[in-house]
């Protein structure tokens, strides 16, 4: 799972008001590499949760990303390089998404998150 | 459409490592898969500026569609219930990202994040309670909520379904037009049994002049089709819209029957040899309010 699906994802849990981002519990990292294109995340950058993204690259030992970013910054090069090594380069293997109200844990396997939720959670 | 495999077993269990191999290894449903997905991504109209957009691919299966999404360069995410299905998809090495889940408890995403959302063959599963605690209408009502909300606003969503019957189909586009929806369903080869696909395009939203519904395919464009006549254009399209939004009923404005149909009576009454008033100007005249 990229941090791009992290991102996207929240909680839906029954009860659950904010679920929003989801923790990462980490065990195995992956990098893949994905073609660059700064038109991809120009155009993603106004949806992308900027502290959530910054957090969650951190958790996954990568620290080259500022706390804060705003728009005059997609001119840089090298802040869209670190953009899309983050955003869609880094993969979370095995670990776990953790609900940030209930705590509740949906495993990650093989890079696919079980967001199944049992029947009194829906 | 002799045998329906919601009919056999709930997806995660029909689609277990077997049944996943074989719908991954069939070049036929390889193909047809192919082609729904090029027409839903034709009927979801993606602005053509060339720039990569997040799509949701909603039962994704093996991946078999979103391999022609990375293909045209967008990022994707699919979503699907059986993880036998989903570790095909991690041996072909799809490109986008894949969750394990129920599109019936609802997605799961953000606000307004996602770009377009596809789904072939799979919205109609939710129409079957396959647990004593699944019911159609709560589970259609989550998806479709949840969808409308994640959808970026004009964003549009394309699926095509197999509905089994006139019910379902009604059923499915009532709960898309709660949500929020505009849009309708487009047929393509409506009179063709075998040809037949229909995809539901909903628009998020209310409608506006982008938000009009694409014509249905027919026999006479693409490739040709030798067991079908092919008669006019017009017979072999359907689309039907339907909104929230549509204005009501005019109330009709005529009251009583009219003059025409009094006389129309009179003559049927004298036909039959009663005795009838003649015809005169007085007849079924208005009357003054106070009568």
């Amino acid at each position: 799972m990229r941090l791009l699906t992290h991102n996207m994802l929240s909680s839906n849990m029954k009860g659950v008001s904010n679920g929003f981002p989801l923790r990462i519990e980490v065990e195995k990292v992956v990098e893949k590499q994905v073609d660059f294109n700064p038109d991809f995340l120009k155009n993603m950058f106004s949806k992308v949760h900027w502290k959530a993204l910054a957090d969650a690259s951190r958790i996954m030992g990568y620290a080259e990303l500022p706390e804060e970013a705003d728009r005059s910054m997609l001119d840089s090069d090298d802040f869209l390089r670190k953009f899309h090594h983050a955003l869609l380069e880094l993969h979370l293997e095995e670990g776990a998404l953790v609900c940030p109200e209930t705590g509740r844990r949906f495993p990650v396997n093989k890079g696919i998150p079980n967001m199944l939720l049992h029947e009194d959670e829906v | 459409m002799s045998s329906r495999p919601e009919h056999a077993a709930p997806p995660e269990v029909f689609y277990d490592d077997t049944e996943a191999r074989k719908y991954t290894s069939s070049s036929r449903i390889i193909e047809i898969q192919g082609k729904l997905t090029k027409r839903a991504l034709e009927l979801l109209a993606l602005p053509d500026d060339g720039i990569p957009k997040l799509l949701l691919d909603i039962g994704c299966g093996s991946g078999l569609s979103g391999e022609k999404l990375s293909k045209k360069g967008h990022q994707w995410i699919g979503l699907d219930i059986s993880q036998s299905m989903l570790n095909v998809a991690l041996e072909r090495e799809v490109e986008g990202d894949l969750l394990l889940g129920d599109m019936g408890q609802g997605l799961g995403l953000r606000d307004g994040v996602i770009d377009g959302a596809i789904s072939i063959s799979a919205v109609q599963w939710l129409c079957n309670a396959d647990k004593s605690s699944h019911d159609p209408r709560l589970r259609l009502k989550a998806f479709f909520g949840s969808l409308y909300r994640s959808l970026s606003r004009g964003a549009r969503a394309v699926f095509q379904v197999y509905p089994e019957n006139v019910d379902q189909r009604v059923l499915i586009l009532n709960y898309a037009m709660r949500a929020g929806f505009s849009g309708g369903v487009v047929v393509d080869f409506p009179h063709s049994s075998k040809r037949r696909k229909e995809y539901l395009v909903l628009t998020c939203g209310p409608p506006s002049v982008n938000t009009s519904i694409p014509k249905g395919k027919s026999e006479e464009d693409g490739e040709s089709c030798s067991d079908e006549e092919s008669s006019g254009d017009e017979e072999n399209q359907t689309v039907c819209v339907s909104d929230r939004h549509r204005p009501r009923k005019k109330q009709k404005t005529m009251r009583g029957k009219g003059r025409e149909w009094v006389l129309k009576k009179k003559e049927q009454l004298r036909r039959k040899g009663n005795v009838v008033p003649p015809d005169t100007k007085y007849t079924a005249r208005k009357r003054k309010a106070r009568f």
